[in-house]
């Protein structure tokens, strides 16, 4: 999938800025990401040289799921500043953009706001949204339609059972229905425990209340480097005395609408499947 | 009330809070129910009673011990009622060892972390000899703590914040503050062998801190070895705290509250306050961490919370008697 924006990118290469078909105006030619979830979506989308810098968690293994795509990038820190300085005639900002990006807003620099996803229809608005700020609508297209494809190839569940499932993380946290985890997991085939407990966004839920709810699935995410006591919970003993599965899904892969959404997706459906009682590779 | 009935009052006050402490949590079980789980029962109720409330409860009680005695035997040897282990340093500074090991890529599940309990609180005790030296005044001990615990502290803060792991500053507030949550019997394992060691090694300096209670040529005289005593003090609290401070964070105001409240009804001699202080300890902190889950059953209050609510009106007690007694 990146391959192919890549390919698709490089496609379009000898064809000047002008000459993108759909747009009416001018596809910007600086453009400055400062947000991890804009960053992948324009790594994926941009014109060479279009994209000028991408933030700093671009390069970080533990948020990012295009780290070596991000070498080719300056980095940034999202600072009105520093942002200013490279001179963008467009920045891509997440929803919480706060002091720096109406900085921006002020200095008159053309700033687009693009949500952070809660859910897969999010996922899709947003890469349809940086696709027509940059000027890349068919690569944007192609993105989403590849998106499509997989998901069709899936053969998610619609009905019927649904296992219960938890994402499980420091102190508790756990993802609630209105995320994009919970969605994920939820196309995937499950039911979540968040939903169940009344939680509307994420959360923190008790050892005990994970324990007694007994889930079919619990999904961890990725330690940090150092050590801490808040995430000593994820590895406590009685969670290896239950009776479902316990599968460790990086955090990179279902933050930000990526291809790789769809790894975290086609895991989850095989976990489904067995959480259900169908062996994975069985046609449900 | 002599001495027999008292210890076994205390018992029974120990074994009936560890019952409710078993019995309480956001799992809302009914307490036939939860008791029927505990032995052998199968399914996530057994699961939570056997992995997660027993070592909690089991935990609660070491730490109580631990608190309970050292503060009663610093104060014994320092005859100062102003010695405790939270307030003069000595938490603090266990914290900051275990901080430093975690951080430097030590198991928590191994000896490693309690034993640099042990080197951090020995630190601690060492300065605090040094500043405040025995039978000196309860300002220099409190001076010397003050000092002790805020460089501890800060130096926690520090390490915590430098840690590569974003949520290692968030532990700040249990490594001053203190927790049981969702302990393990792991963390129990972990502890034990050094707790142990810290309290037959304060227990057994009993006699000697009861000669010491007559003035120190008195007990000299009565063949105590006072370099020898000073040491089992020392070795003794910095192990039980170390350890304890370890796997549950600086718990303050156990070893001051306790003794105070069981004086009285034991006397004067610190070998019968000594066994009647690990109790009352025990029971004082499964009391604290009973509380904090009824209080707010879904988030983690920490016990330093209940412990202040408690000491700190017997600490400005204590303070305003030793002024009244100038």
């Amino acid at each position: 999938m990146v391959r192919a924006a890549v390919i698709a990118a490089a496609l379009a290469l000898p064809l000047p800025a002008m000459a993108a078909p759909a747009t009416t105006a001018t596809p910007p030619r600086r453009v400055v990401s400062v947000n991890l979830c804009t960053d992948q979506i324009a790594m994926a989308l941009a014109a060479p040289g279009q994209l000028v810098s991408v933030s700093h968690l671009a390069r970080e293994p533990q948020s990012s799921a295009m780290v070596a795509e991000a070498q080719h990038f300056p980095i940034n820190h999202g600072r009105a500043e520093e942002v200013y300085l490279l001179a963008p005639d467009l920045v891509l900002a997440g929803g919480y953009g706060g002091a720096s990006v109406a900085l921006l807003h002020r200095l008159g620099v053309r700033v687009i706001e693009v949500p952070p996803p809660n859910s897969l229809q999010d996922a899709r608005d947003a890469i349809a949204q940086v696709g027509a700020a940059l000027g890349r609508e068919p690569e944007a297209a192609a993105m989403l339609a590849d998106f499509d494809a997989r998901m069709a190839a899936l053969a998610l569940p619609t009905g019927g059972d649904r296992p219960l499932a938890a994402t499980w993380g420091a102190n508790g946290y756990s993802s609630g229905g209105a995320t994009l985890a919970g969605d994920v997991l939820r196309a995937a085939g499950f039911s979540l425990l968040a939903d169940r407990l009344g939680m509307q966004g994420s959360g923190y839920i008790t050892l005990e209340s994970l324990v007694m709810a007994d889930p079919a699935l619990i999904v961890t995410g990725t330690p940090y480097p150092g050590a801490s006591r808040a995430e000593e919970i994820v590895t406590h003993p009685a969670l290896s005395s239950l009776s479902g599965r316990i599968v460790h899904v990086p955090d990179p892969l279902w933050t930000c609408p990526t291809p790789q959404l769809l790894d975290a997706l086609a895991l989850l459906a095989t976990e489904a499947r067995i959480a259900a009682g169908h062996p994975a590779g069985d046609t449900p | 009330m002599s001495r027999a009935p008292l210890l076994l009052s205390l018992a029974a006050l120990v074994a009936v809070l560890a019952l409710a402490s078993l019995l309480i949590g956001p799992a809302g079980a009914g307490p036939v129910a939860s008791l029927k789980a505990l032995w052998g029962g199968e399914g996530p109720l057994g699961i939570v009673l056997r992995e997660i409330r027993a070592p909690r409860a089991v935990l609660a009680v070491m730490l109580g011990v631990s608190l309970g005695l050292s503060g009663a035997a610093l104060q014994g040897y320092l005859r100062n009622p102003l010695a405790e282990p939270g307030l003069i340093g000595i938490s603090a500074a266990a914290a900051l060892g275990a901080v430093i090991a975690i951080q430097a890529g030590v198991s928590t599940l191994g000896l490693g972390v309690p034993a640099a309990g042990l080197a951090g609180a020995l630190g601690g005790v060492g300065l605090i000899l040094l500043l405040a030296g025995r039978g000196g005044s309860g300002l220099g001990l409190i001076l010397g703590g003050i000092a002790v615990s805020a460089l501890a502290g800060a130096l926690t803060a520090l390490v915590l914040n430098l840690s590569p792991n974003p949520f290692a500053a968030y532990d700040i507030m249990f490594w001053t503050m203190g927790s049981l949550a969702d302990r393990s019997w792991a963390h129990v394992l972990t502890a034990l062998p050094l707790m142990g060691l810290g309290w037959a090694v304060l227990l057994r300096a009993g006699r000697d801190l009861d000669a010491l209670s007559l003035g120190e040529e008195a007990a000299a005289s009565m063949g105590v070895d006072l370099g020898a005593l000073r040491l089992k003090i020392v070795l003794g609290a910095a192990a039980a705290v170390g350890a304890a401070t370890a796997v549950a964070g600086a718990v303050g105001f156990v070893g001051l509250v306790v003794p105070h409240l069981l004086r009285g009804a034991v006397g004067a001699m610190p070998s019968r306050l000594l066994p009647a202080a690990a109790l009352g300890g025990a029971a004082l902190v499964l009391t604290a961490d009973i509380a904090v889950r009824l209080v707010m059953p879904e988030r983690d209050l920490k016990l330093g919370v209940m412990m202040a609510l408690v000491g700190a009106p017997v600490f400005l007690h204590l303070i305003w008697r030793t002024q009244v007694g100038k």
